[in-house]
């Protein structure tokens, strides 16, 4: 069996179920191709006697019976999920040496559906980035083209699944966090409803918009892994309370008659006519399988990018303002009295970027501007989520492109953050609704790096936005290209 | 809008962050980029629109003033930089 690294958590678990493979004979060999590929830098923690103890009950509950379909499936967590058996670091100094006292509840309810650890995933710092160049900890490089950025902020989730390291990650999805990684790399990756996931352990950037997710390397994984991932937890305030849901329960049903709306906003100017021309496409592939193509405008869309840089950095200020250097996290060595203590300790704790939205949210919510800034942001963002549902009144899910381009080079914007901001342009918009969203690998673009396309479903409606993956997904096979190197 | 270096002083001291000159210069130019960036929204009409302050909105839930579990100080101070008989230690802030 030395193909196992190219199945899905389906295949897997098929195997698992027919006693053809054990749990701990998985997570080895996943283990090996993670020590094997180390210079993708997508792991930040690695503890094969954690993972293996998993592995082995995992094992034990089979033998006594249980065929739950998560159960002894391989995955690892982006380190933005607290963990008490791995680092907890949000790929920051300020949280080096940090162990968390209790795992979020992502991490134990699927524990609790028996899938198997591998390790902490690289992230940008706190999650705020587009290009995994922002993490204390160096930059993932991705598996298509170590030159390229694998896409951020969930850069090591995103390298890892597309390098065959394992079939699951956990990711975060704020702006764009899981959709723009998941295009670069060419995986799937699906942000579910706001609230449907707790936030509860997932460390917080921007509590209104922060969303916890998967990266797969099918839509249909992503279905299975979901479904044991969202429900209600009374420890997230924000925790939507609806009972659970099987996200994989209309895979099967065909999209005839499924309206698509196509907004002519992600098809203007500084969109690549690369990504363009594979993102047209596939919505030929869906009007092929008897979906109609349905033309709206969302023409409020291109405010997505200022409206989030005021809500997000707000929301990370406030957030932010925890790290002290008193109660936990890096304190600095020479200073005078508490409050030089606490500017010297989060200036050397934390990096560039988090500085930078700090800086910007701390302004927006001072005196004298919080209505010109804050209040006005949130107005607009309103106006954004109800264009989406004047959209949704003609259409059942809407497409379009990921990112304006395939994944950029190493370094190519990191002196620049507005340039990196603006690859979040189509992503953001959901985000600040709360929509779920994904990315589906539809071709190859520029250099041969993918590309990927979006999916936006509304509220709720994973079910339908996951049918509409997966029917892409058995009429092409995108997503089961392999990097070369890692096939 | 253009901000100066005095702002970004009184920003970084409100954020508490220690901002050395060099970085204060740099800073100084990429808040301008993102506030141009920014002001995009200021064009648009918003009378009468209420503020989206999260997406699904509705009240904030309670819960029942109940205890639900109990905190294990041993496990939460163990991060902690400096501490003493289960305190956390600063610099002194009153003489």
């Amino acid at each position: 069996m030395n193909e196992l690294h190219l199945a899905s958590a389906a295949e897997l678990s098929r195997l698992l179920a027919r006693g053809e493979v054990s749990s701990e004979d998985l997570a080895r060999a996943c283990l090996d191709r993670i020590e094997r590929h180390r210079a993708l830098n997508a792991f930040l923690d690695v503890r094969p006697e954690a993972t293996l103890a998993q592995a082995r009950a995992a094992d034990r509950r089979r033998a006594a019976g249980d065929q739950g379909r998560l159960l002894g499936v391989p995955m690892a967590h982006k380190d933005i999920f607290v963990t008490r058996d791995w680092a907890s670091t949000a790929a920051s100094r300020m949280l080096e040496g940090y162990r968390s006292p209790f795992d979020a509840t992502v991490v134990e309810r699927l524990d609790q559906a028996g899938m198997v650890c591998l390790g902490k995933l690289n992230c940008d710092e706190f999650a705020m980035g587009s290009s995994n160049e922002n993490s204390a900890f160096g930059p993932v490089l991705n598996p298509w083209d170590t030159r390229a950025v694998p896409g951020g902020s969930s850069g090591g989730s995103a390298a890892a699944v597309a390098a065959r390291l394992t079939p699951v990650a956990t990711a975060t999805d704020t702006g764009g966090s899981i959709r723009e990684p998941a295009a670069f790399t060419g995986v799937t990756g699906a942000k579910p409803t706001y609230g449907r996931p707790s936030r509860w352990g997932m460390i917080a950037f921007a509590s209104s918009l922060d969303t916890a997710g998967v990266m797969t390397r099918t839509a249909e994984d992503a279905a299975h892994v979901l479904s044991g991932m969202l429900g209600f937890d009374p420890r997230d305030s924000t925790s939507v309370d609806r009972p659970p849901e099987d996200c994989a329960r209309d895979l099967e049903r065909s999209v005839r008659g499924l309206r698509i709306g196509v907004p002519k906003e992600f098809f203007g100017d500084g969109l690549s006519p690369d990504v363009e021309q594979a993102v047209r496409q596939a919505l030929a592939v869906y009007e092929g399988l008897g979906a109609e193509l349905v033309d709206i405008s969302l023409p409020n869309v291109r405010l997505g990018i200022p409206v989030y840089y005021v809500v997000a950095p707000a929301e990370a200020s406030s957030n932010l303002s925890r790290y002290d250097g008193v109660r936990y996290g890096h304190r600095a060595t020479d200073y005078g009295d508490l409050v030089d203590m606490i500017k010297r300790s989060r200036a050397e704790g934390l990096g560039a970027e988090p500085k930078r939205r700090i800086l910007v949210g701390t302004y927006v919510l001072s005196h004298g501007y919080y209505d010109a800034y804050y209040i006005k942001a949130q107005k607009v963002r309103r106006l954004i989520a109800d264009e989406f549902q004047r959209g949704f009144a003609s259409c059942d899910i809407i497409a379009g492109p990921v990112t304006t381009s395939v994944a950029f080079d190493i370094g190519e914007n990191a002196s620049d953050p507005v340039s990196m901001y603006l690859a979040d342009l189509y992503t953001v918009p959901g985000s600040l609704a709360g929509i779920p969203s994904m990315s589906v690998p539809c071709g190859f673009g520029k250099a041969q790096r993918p590309v990927g396309l979006q999916l936006i479903a509304n509220y709720f409606e994973e079910a339908t936005m996951l049918r509409a993956a997966h029917q892409f997904q058995l009429a092409t096979d995108w997503h089961r290209r392999v990097p070369d190197g890692f096939a | 809008m253009a901000l100066t270096l005095e702002d970004v002083g009184r920003i970084a001291h409100l954020a508490r962050l220690h901002i050395s000159a060099e970085e204060a210069d740099r800073t100084l130019v990429q808040l301008n980029d993102i506030f141009a960036l920014i002001e995009q929204m200021q064009a648009v009409d918003t009378a009468g629109i209420e503020p989206m302050a999260h997406p699904l909105g509705g009240a904030q839930r309670l819960r029942e003033d109940v205890v639900t579990e109990r905190i294990d100080r041993e496990a939460n101070m163990g991060n902690a930089p400096a501490r003493e008989d289960g305190l956390f230690l600063v610099p002194r802030v009153i003489e």
